[in-house]
């Protein structure tokens, strides 16, 4: 291979009606059939699949986990659980949710999304995104196989010190977080960071940084965050694991440690967390809802500058979890202002949906119902927030059901019912197959109303003084009805869930067929075929506005050339243009598939787990495996023209 | 239907009737956590009276808002529910990019903005009132969080006035008491929600906080920051009195129980079985693990609030804790029922 390669210029042709082209890119993009192709691809759309499949196995873990303890508080003095069985029980439950469900689920829609929107043939490091998606399997299965021993964490997924210290909790239950936690955070991490070289560096030609579509500026906003704040809650394991089995005091009060450092580090990633697990969430409400009320977004610029802004103040405000921990009033007075002042860009996120639904014609796809769904619910887990963010009430709302249903408005609302609606929206794509309407309005008005029957009287219960993280509770205390009210709700909502799943089944097998834009939709991913080939795009397709395929039925000439642009075929290729103006740079060769990628994600696993064992001969073992799996993945290749030589 | 229905609806749904069924609702609202029959209900408090203004402004706020972005988005989906659509999306009319009414997002944003700001200044200035008590304490005590029950430490200049008791906390009406926090084991959260917010007891260092009831009564609290097996159950109480029959209870709890003179077969196995663990002061029972119980007999509920300080329940929970409380750190006693029915007689005495 010869410099020239790269800097070639590629011919321009036309996509359709070259059935040599797609043969052979075909050929280059494919995974193998069989065994090795299935462990060994690297395909984005293979791997987005996975990613959500895997994350909705984990939302019905945590969903299962509810419900045993719905069963447990349906009624006082129950004793369906004991107590450790009950903490056990909550703490997986918050775990499973925030960390294996939220946003791998959100990972996986963009893992298969984010190439097709900006119009490239993969992630920009395909090796990378297999990796992460094995380890992220691998670090929840670690996790949960604390159930198989019976010592799943039992400190809560905020896992306070001293009550996670070896002292007070002496079994391998947090030592099982801690280090399943540090094993997700290198997934997440390196997953942000393939986001920002992709949406960056992969966008196809004239999609300026102010075309590029609102969903991707959702991911790109939280994969920023999540390569900053993730070490601070790495950190704060690690440092607990060496307090745990080395002596270390770093949270020890008795010999100078500190109890609120880990609240510190814990809340530092925690609270940007709670916006990275949402703002993609949202993100793909704006790029979806509009299509459903036949419009583009209204405020696009607001609606993409709310979304960093959002996420910038999101560092500001961790210490509204500590209201209580007895903080100078100066400094809560700040971060209670922050915490208030974090709504106005969801306010103009809001205001922008409304409007958009005002002035367009929307459509009453299950899609649209679970938007509209989301606004309210938006609404409300927003509205519950900004009343605990007022210092003097929250004084009062934390710790008790009041903030158990904030979360979960803003959880189940932000973040479930608009992943629901996304699913409504985007299977067409995935699966070449539509998802049935009347099913799927019956899920919805299941999963509405079993959501708010099951959460709203968690505010009452809330007001009522019921604190949270309790296992039972005595009659006296006025709370039975709400809790037997929410029990109920908790069910319906899993019927409503279980509707779609069977839904998503059936479909896959007798759906209508969708062709390859069922909703006449405007950006990049619906001009190719549902689901798209191997290699996405027949040839480099070419982006003048925001909705490239309605420009000139908005009555715009038509300018973006979504079937016309580079034929990039001499081998596995994409393109890379510049940051800011998409200008085309650099012919980008692509890896092919491989299995190093499995193979280092067992070595990981290899290693936490006999950290866990306090194995240390072996840890020395993986640790060298680590390397030298490292160092193969590594290694100048001439297909990726890492080294020069001829063309193979 | 719809077009009829929606007319019906403006048509009975005027501003003046839309004013004033908010209204009635909220006023309904308002009356339902004053009629609920919850302990731990603090929308009614004998606290701080502008923390409760503000928490039902908050929470007024929170509603309306609710109300008018539903009814917003109702409308705007009511607009176009019944207009004809062509069954094949490609024939469906787009909104020309020129329909863009961006002034409305720009709207939405000026007024949140209004709203959040008043809240905020309202927040601070709400701080800034309760940060420190109305006027100087005459009562401090020293709260001490353990798995799980509380430890109350009247605290004096005088060391002869210093006196320790558990899980309920006697106050003067209409005075402010200073509480000092602090943790034996893992950090817990007192509160009593009648009379103030959380503050949370963190071992290694000591969190004050203040707390005021303006009238009589019992008011109920709870541990509210995660602690453990039984944090479910880690009550206490807050007995407000007014000030005489407060110093008569002082008077009380400062006598040791020596002075008292009781000796007896339940003494001896207090002694043997109990003594470990707790104190009776002016005996030799000097344990630190668990509650002090020099009179016992004056509280109202044992094992922190769980059960009614009654001869029956006292008997149930010495013979076996673990069943009351699974996991609590006091353990099942090798006792048979004649030492039981000894040392219940012993602690009844204990008044």
């Amino acid at each position: 291979m010869t410099e020239i390669e790269y800097d070639r210029v590629p011919k321009v042709a036309e996509a359709s009606g070259r059935p040599e082209l797609s043969a052979r890119l075909r050929s280059f993009w494919e995974s193998k059939p069989g065994l090795y192709g299935w462990l060994a691809t690297v395909d984005h759309k293979t791997l987005g699949i996975r990613y959500i499949v895997t994350a909705f196995v984990f939302l019905g873990l945590g969903g299962i986990e509810a419900l045993i303890m719905r069963i447990q508080l349906a009624q006082p003095n129950e004793h369906v659980l004991t107590p450790e069985e009950y903490n056990q029980l909550f703490t997986m439950h918050g775990i499973t949710m925030i960390l294996w469900y939220a946003l791998p689920i959100l990972t996986g829609f963009s893992v298969y999304l984010q190439p097709l929107l900006l119009g490239c043939r993969d992630m920009a490091l395909p090796r990378l995104n297999a990796f992460t998606y094995w380890v992220f399997l691998f670090s929840g299965i670690f996790l949960y196989t604390s159930f198989l021993i019976g010592a799943a964490p039992d400190a809560g997924w905020f896992n306070y010190v001293p009550l996670a210290s070896i002292e007070q909790d002496p079994g391998p239950n947090i030592d099982f977080y801690a280090m399943a936690n540090i094993f997700l955070g290198i997934s997440t991490t390196l997953g942000g960071v393939n986001f920002i070289v992709t949406i960056l560096r992969f966008r196809a030609p004239g999609m300026s940084i102010n075309r590029l579509p609102i969903m991707s500026w959702g991911t790109l906003t939280i994969s920023v965050a999540s390569v900053l704040s993730i070490p601070a809650v790495s950190l704060a394991f690690f440092l607990l694991w060496m307090d745990r089995h080395f002596g270390t005091h770093f949270f020890d009060p008795a010999t100078g440690g500190q109890p609120l450092l880990w609240q510190h580090l814990f809340w530092l990633w925690g609270h940007p967390w709670v916006y990275i697990i949402v703002l993609p969430a949202l993100s793909m409400v704006s790029q979806a809802l509009p299509v459903c009320c036949r419009r583009p977004l209204v405020g696009y610029s607001l609606v993409a500058l709310a979304t960093v802004l959002t996420m910038v103040l999101g560092f500001g405000v961790w210490l509204h979890h500590m209201f209580a921990t007895g903080l100078p009033t100066m400094a809560l007075a700040f971060f209670s202002a922050v915490s208030l002042v974090i709504a106005i860009p969801s306010a103009v996120s809001l205001f922008a949906w409304l409007a958009t639904i005002w002035t367009g014609r929307p459509d009453f796809t299950t899609a649209f119902y679970f938007f509209a769904g989301f606004i309210i619910v938006f609404v409300i887990g927003g509205v519950s927030g900004f009343m605990t963010a007022s210092v003097p009430v929250d004084w009062q709302l934390t710790d008790t059901y009041f903030v158990v249903a904030h979360i979960h408005y803003v959880l189940i609302g932000w973040n479930l019912f608009a992943v629901l609606g996304a699913l409504y929206h985007w299977f067409p794509k995935m699966s070449g197959r539509m998802l049935d309407e009347t099913l799927g309005k019956i899920s919805f008005w299941f999963v509405f109303i079993g959501f708010n029957v099951g959460f709203f009287p968690m505010h009452i219960s809330g007001l009522l003084g019921m604190p949270r993280r309790i296992y039972t509770y005595s009659p006296e205390m006025g709370w039975s009805t709400l809790n037997l009210i929410t029990s109920i709700g908790s069910f319906v909502l899993a019927i409503g869930l279980l509707i779609t799943l069977v839904n998503v089944v059936r479909s896959l097998r007798v759906g209508r067929i969708a062709g390859p834009n069922p909703w006449d939709a405007d950006t990049l991913e619906w001009s190719t075929s549902s689901p798209p080939p191997p290699y996405n795009f027949a040839v480099i397709p070419t982006v003048a506005s925001r909705s490239p395929l309605w420009e000139a039925r908005l009555g715009e000439p038509q300018r973006s050339q979504p079937e016309r642009g580079f034929v990039l075929d001499h081998g596995k290729e994409t393109l890379g243009t510049t940051m800011l103006d998409a200008v085309p740079d650099v012919i980008v060769k692509m890896p092919e598939d491989s299995l190093v990628p499995l193979l280092l994600s067992l070595a990981l696993a290899a290693l936490f787990t006999t950290m866990m064992l306090e194995a240390w001969w072996w840890l020395a073992a993986s640790a060298i495996a680590i390397l030298v799996i490292t160092v193969a993945w590594l290694w100048p290749r001439q297909s990726l023209g890492e080294i020069e030589g001829s063309t193979p | 239907m719809w077009p009829e229905l929606r007319a019906g609806l403006s048509g009975w749904l005027g501003p003046r009737r839309t004013i004033w069924l908010i209204g009635t609702f909220l006023v309904q609202l308002y009356s339902v956590p004053a009629r609920a029959n919850a302990p731990l209900n603090y929308l009614v408090g004998a606290g701080p009276r502008n923390v409760s203004t503000l928490t039902w402004g908050v929470l007024i706020i929170s509603i309306i808002v609710v109300v008018v972005i539903t009814g917003l988005l109702f409308f705007a989906t009511l607009k176009s529910w019944n207009r004809p659509a062509s069954p094949i999306w490609k024939d469906r009319e787009l909104v020309p990019r020129a329909t863009n009414p961006v002034a409305v997002v720009y709207a939405g944003l000026i007024l949140s903005t209004a709203v959040l700001l008043g809240v905020t200044i309202w927040t601070m200035m709400t701080l800034a009132d309760v940060a420190a008590p109305p006027s100087k304490p005459t009562v401090s005590i020293e709260v001490t969080g353990h798995e799980w029950w509380w430890e109350i430490r009247y605290l004096n200049s005088d060391p002869s006035q210093i006196f320790t008791t558990a899980n309920e906390i006697h106050i003067p009406v209409g005075e402010p008491v200073a509480v000092h926090l602090q943790s034996a084991d893992v950090i817990h959260s007192f509160w009593v929600p009648a009379l103030s917010g959380k503050t949370d007891l963190i071992p290694g260092q000591i969190n004050k906080t203040w707390i005021l009831a303006d009238r009589a009564g019992t008011f109920r609290g709870q541990c509210a920051e995660y602690c453990g097996l039984q944090h479910a159950h880690m009550g206490l109480k807050v007995i407000a009195t007014s000030k005489a029959d407060f110093e008569a209870w002082r008077k009380n709890q400062l006598q040791s129980e020596s002075e008292k003179s009781i000796g007896s077969a339940g003494q001896n196995v207090f002694m043997q079985k109990c003594a470990v663990c707790h104190t009776v002061r002016g005996t030799r029972a000097g344990g630190r693990v668990g509650p002090d119980l020099t009179h016992l007999m004056t509280r109202t509920t044992i094992a922190a609030g769980t059960l009614p300080n009654r001869p029956g329940y006292l008997s149930g929970w010495i013979a076996d804790p673990q069943h009351v409380k699974p996991g609590s750190k006091m353990p099942r006693l090798q006792i048979d029922g004649q030492q039981l029915a000894e040392v219940r007689t012993y602690l009844e005495a204990l008044n």
